[in-house]
């Protein structure tokens, strides 16, 4: 029997050596694999046990970590709730992150490069510092004025986004995505609680965790007048140059002819200009199109910011919140020919054209500024985790120059116009010259239109001090006009901050 | 420890007549073999309570004193009862067992609040449970030394443990699942308030030992009437009726208790001494088919069924992908896997670790938990401690004399190898994950009790096996009244009780 038993030793050694080289597999060759895995839970024990930064806006904490005595020592609350969910994001457990959280994730959990120092020293002296902190740009009574003007908005809109920013640095002072959710349920340390709230959000009517200041696009309507308009200044067209107008218009191409909004707009064959931006006159829009090409158009848009799809808004340098591409469209034809037809309706904000609630502010924002595009951003600073030591501060700096300084004060004057004379009177606020452009854009057959406004708010000396831009999706008749009067609430807001700053 | 025992290894390895050779006892071998593992346990108790609890306890070396104190009580019951018992094993089980109650105190710390932890009693929770079953399994396994003098008198006994083995299986695939069913598994008998025992381990050895007595019965049979098939000697359609038996009994618990790994184990452990009894490769060919064979039908079943076999398809699935269900079915496995790969290498330390990320980590993944804090080294020197026993338990079934006690070693040494096999393979996804406890290391009284015996087991066949011919003995080690030791070695010999 001795064979068989020596036989059935040997068995045992391959049977231990499979084991052997198995957990070789496992513990060598897969171990980064596993080690870092979404579903290992150590990454964020670990992650967990030093007190993460503090997100900030004018000295209140938005963002915050409390010891919790539990496994995960520490538990992110966000004290504003719905009111900052898009800017800030949020931190899970379990979930993947976003907002400011996600960009700045490294500075905040204290693992950034910046913060070496702090944990060389943490090592000697066996203390545990936290993270850092950062600053956001945001004006609390701004991004009250625009939260409670979107909540609130007098046409019932559902769906909507409000941005402002300061025209002069690219400050962003308020951003709002309508509807919008309650951060602290997903930031659970219960990750089942997490993920239910999760799933709820992410099935919810409307999409609450879609940013739509920055990532919807929706046709802009006649605020894209504004960029035909400084390609028409800057091709021999004065403010005051009279422009052919009408009560309808029939592109060569196409027998759909282009109305105004109201037959009372622009019936006469020819008007200014400015009257044609104040009183949004369809015809007038149309026929300058067509006459200036789609070429013209097209590269106007791409100067004041269509069609850059790497715009990112966080700091004032990698990184930061994706900003989705405007696009202005083909305008062509099926052969690559202009379709004049595409090119009246793309002339007044229809048809292939689709902008962001943050391209709006960024026209306005120029127009406001001199001509000078300011590179919007969050984040105002990172502090050290004891608030003595500055790792960065924000230095504004030019997007780009979409037009003169002339014609941006041409521009400048017909936006005025627009809210002193105009559709967008209902943004006017005391003390300020506020100039803007309304847009009503149809967003489909059966669907009710979107309501836009862009515009700024100068003071009393001239300078700029805010830009903004209100979208009330399917808000319908008077979308529009709200928008005018959520976006003065806004910059009034945020004059009034800065004013007191 | 293997350096210590190599050179033990020539003289068995040699000849038909192992031992003769052999006078020394070895016993102070083991004494220094046996305190260098309770240093090895006492440094891994310091070193979790300074990851644990920043600070080292002043009485971090009690529960290493009272091990110290049993194990040392055994070495002493050895030295005067078996004297000439293999050295390697009581050490080798001794660090096993010491590291277990050691890691289950380590997961008791961390699942006290944090206030309470440097004040956890040492008889508290899980690492207390263990403790104190350990002590008692030991007392047992002395007891087991002192009763069986010599290891054929079992065979007296084997239709009796046979019978009995066989009721153990029984019991908990016919109580309700309310008495019966833990984690899916219908392998125990609960008693509601008091506790559960796994019954099933203690058949194991009742089972191998009616194995060893009726193969050494019928190997005869078993071995020469047969006819030849594909150059293969293949036995008479009659006497495979006992296979058969066992292999539907393992079906039974595959299906009814919903446990792949003991229906392995037994079937595994009937077919190895089958084929050691009569030489016979045609017998772990059958027996192989027949488990793999069936194993595949109960998969196939489960998955167009179900009913009593949706249990084992389910396994057999998280098993190809694991990944694929890593929040539900998969969660205990993935987090098994993630625990070992965080552990890479050289792992994060004893008390360094998230054993508790995995959901039951003292039960079936204890080898996971403690991969993670020891790493790949220290699961490798686990691994080696492991195969010592295995191949010091067939050792001492090479030396043995009489063929029973040749079969009961080399059944229990392997069954013991197979059952570290299937467990370690399950939660490292080179098996499907079946429900066996890690022996020594796993919480549970049950199986770590039955082990014990099994380790009392070998060590009475290996001082049998061991044992001078002349001049050692005397009438006390042969109170059987057993074989003159002139027919030792021969492989023709017949028990006959």
């Amino acid at each position: 029997m001795n064979a068989p038993l020596r036989r059935v030793g040997v068995v045992a050694m391959v049977l231990f050596g499979l084991l052997f080289a198995n957990l070789n597999w496992i513990q060598a060759y897969k171990a980064d694999e596993y080690r870092n895995s979404d579903y290992n839970g150590r990454v964020q024990v670990a992650e967990y046990e030093r007190k993460r930064g503090n997100i900030e806006a004018g000295g209140t904490a938005l963002a915050t970590s409390k010891e919790t005595g539990g496994k995960l020592r520490f538990l992110r609350t966000y004290p504003g709730g719905e009111k900052y969910a898009h800017v800030l994001g949020y931190k899970p457990v379990n979930l993947g992150d976003t907002g400011i959280e996600r960009v700045e994730n490294d500075f905040l959990a204290g693992t950034s490069d910046a913060l070496i120092a702090n944990r060389i020293k943490d090592m000697f002296t066996g203390d545990e510092t936290g993270g850092g902190n950062v600053l956001l740009t945001l004006s609390k009574r701004a991004q009250d004025a625009a939260f409670n003007g979107l909540s609130n908005n007098q046409v019932g809109a559902k769906k909507g986004a409000a941005i402002a920013f300061d025209p002069r640095t690219g400050a962003v002072q308020a951003l709002v995505s309508m509807p919008s959710f309650d951060p602290n349920p997903l930031a659970s340390h219960d990750t089942d609680e997490a993920t239910a709230a999760y799933n709820k959000l992410e099935s919810a009517e409307g999409g609450p965790l879609k940013n739509r200041a920055l990532s919807e696009v929706l046709p802009p309507g006649s605020t894209f007048k504004i960029v035909v308009a400084a390609a028409a200044l800057e091709n021999g067209i004065g403010k005051n140059t009279q422009i052919p107008a009408g009560p309808s218009y029939t592109p060569p191409t196409s027998g759909t002819p282009i109305r105004n909004a109201v037959p009372s707009i622009c019936p006469e064959s020819e008007v200014s200009l400015i009257s044609a931006v104040t009183e949004s006159c369809n015809t007038g829009f149309a026929k300058l199109g067509v006459e200036l090409g789609a070429d013209t158009v097209k590269e106007k848009a791409r100067q004041f910011g269509f069609e850059q799809d790497d715009l990112t808004v966080g700091q004032l340098g990698e990184g930061g919140l994706p900003v989705a591409a405007s696009r202005t469209g083909a305008m062509q034809g099926p052969d690559g020919s202009t379709d004049p037809a595409a090119l009246a309706q793309s002339s007044i904000g229809q048809r292939d054209v689709k902008m962001t609630p943050l391209q709006g502010a960024l026209i306005a924002g120029a127009v406001a500024n001199g001509g000078s595009q300011m590179r919007p951003y969050l984040v105002r600073q990172l502090l050290a985790p004891d608030r003595t030591t500055s790792y960065y501060t924000a230095k504004p700096r030019e997007l780009r120059q979409p037009v003169s300084g002339q014609v941006a004060s041409d521009l400048r004057d017909m936006m005025v116009s627009v809210v002193e004379n105009g559709t967008g009177r209902n943004a006017k606020f005391n003390g300020y010259t506020v100039g803007g452009k309304t847009g009503t854009a149809q967003s489909g057959p059966q669907t009710p239109d979107h309501g836009w406004f862009i515009g700024f708010a100068l003071d009393s000396k001239g300078t700029p001090v805010s830009a903004v831009c209100v979208v009330l999706e399917e808000a319908g008749s008077g979308g529009s006009a709200e928008a005018a009067r959520i976006a003065g609430k806004i910059m009034q807001a945020a004059a009034a901050d800065s004013g007191g700053r | 420890m293997t350096a210590a025992a190599a050179p033990a290894a020539s003289p068995a390895m040699t000849g038909e007549q192992p031992g003769v050779r052999l006078a020394r006892s070895r016993r102070n071998a083991e004494l220094s073999l046996l305190l260098l593992a309770l240093v090895i346990v006492a440094a891994y108790g310091a070193t979790v309570e300074a990851t644990v609890l920043d600070t080292v306890t002043p009485d971090f070396w009690v529960p290493t004193a009272v091990l110290a104190g049993v194990f040392l009580a055994l070495h002493v019951v050895i030295r005067y009862l078996a004297p000439y018992a293999d050295p390697a094993l009581l050490p080798a089980v001794a660090l096993l067992n010491g590291i277990g109650v050691g890691f289950l105190r380590r997961l008791d710390l961390a699942r006290a609040a944090p206030a309470d932890r440097e004040s956890l009693a040492i008889f508290a929770g899980n690492g207390g449970r263990q403790f104190a079953w350990t002590l008692a399994s030991v007392m047992l396994a002395a007891g087991l030394l002192a009763l069986m003098r010599d290891h054929r008198s079992v065979s007296r006994y084997a239709y009796t443990l046979g019978l009995a083995g066989i009721v153990l299986v029984m019991i908990p695939a016919v109580l309700p699942a309310k008495y019966s069913e833990i984690y899916g598994a219908k392998l125990w008998i609960i008693v509601p308030g008091v506790g559960q025992i796994q019954p099933g381990e203690f058949a194991k050895l009742a089972l191998l030992a009616f194995f060893a007595y009726y193969l050494v019965r019928k190997r005869e049979v078993l071995s020469l009437a047969s006819h030849r098939f594909l150059g293969i000697d293949f036995p008479r359609g009659r006497d495979l009726g006992p296979v058969l038996a066992v292999w539907a009994l393992s079906v039974l618990v595959l299906v009814f208790e919903k446990d792949l790994g003991t229906s392995l184990l037994y079937f595994g452990m009937f077919v190895v001494t089958l084929y050691i009894a009569t030489e016979r490769v045609s017998w772990l060919l059958i027996g192989l088919i027949l488990f793999f064979g069936g194993a595949y039908l109960a998969y196939v079943l489960g998955g167009v069924v179900g009913g009593p076999f949706a249990n084992f398809h389910l396994r057999a699935q998280i098993w190809l992908d694991p990944f694929a269900d890593p929040y539900q079915d998969g969660y205990q496995l993935v987090q098994g896997l993630l625990a070992l790969g965080s552990g890479g290498l050289f792992g994060a330390g004893p008390g360094g670790g998230e054993p508790l990320e995995i959901p039951e980590v003292q039960n079936d993944f204890i080898f996971a938990g403690i991969g993670e804090e020891i790493g790949l080294f220290g699961l490798s020197a686990l691994l080696v401690v492991y195969l010592l026993i295995v191949e010091r338990g067939l050792r001492a079934a090479l030396a043995v004399r009489d063929s029973f006690g040749k079969l009961l070693a080399g059944g229990l040494a392997f069954t013991l190898g197979l059952q570290v096999f299937v467990i370690v393979g399950g939660i490292s996804k080179l098996i499907p994950l079946t429900g066996q406890t890690t022996p020594f290391l796993s919480a549970g009284g049950s199986s770590l009790m039955a082990n014990w015996l099994l380790i009392a087991v070998l060590l009475r066949v290996s001082d049998a096996a061991r044992r001078p011919v002349t001049g050692g003995g005397g009438p006390a080690a042969r109170p059987g009244g057993g074989p003159p030791e002139q027919l030792h070695g021969a492989p023709t010999e017949v028990i006959r009780p």
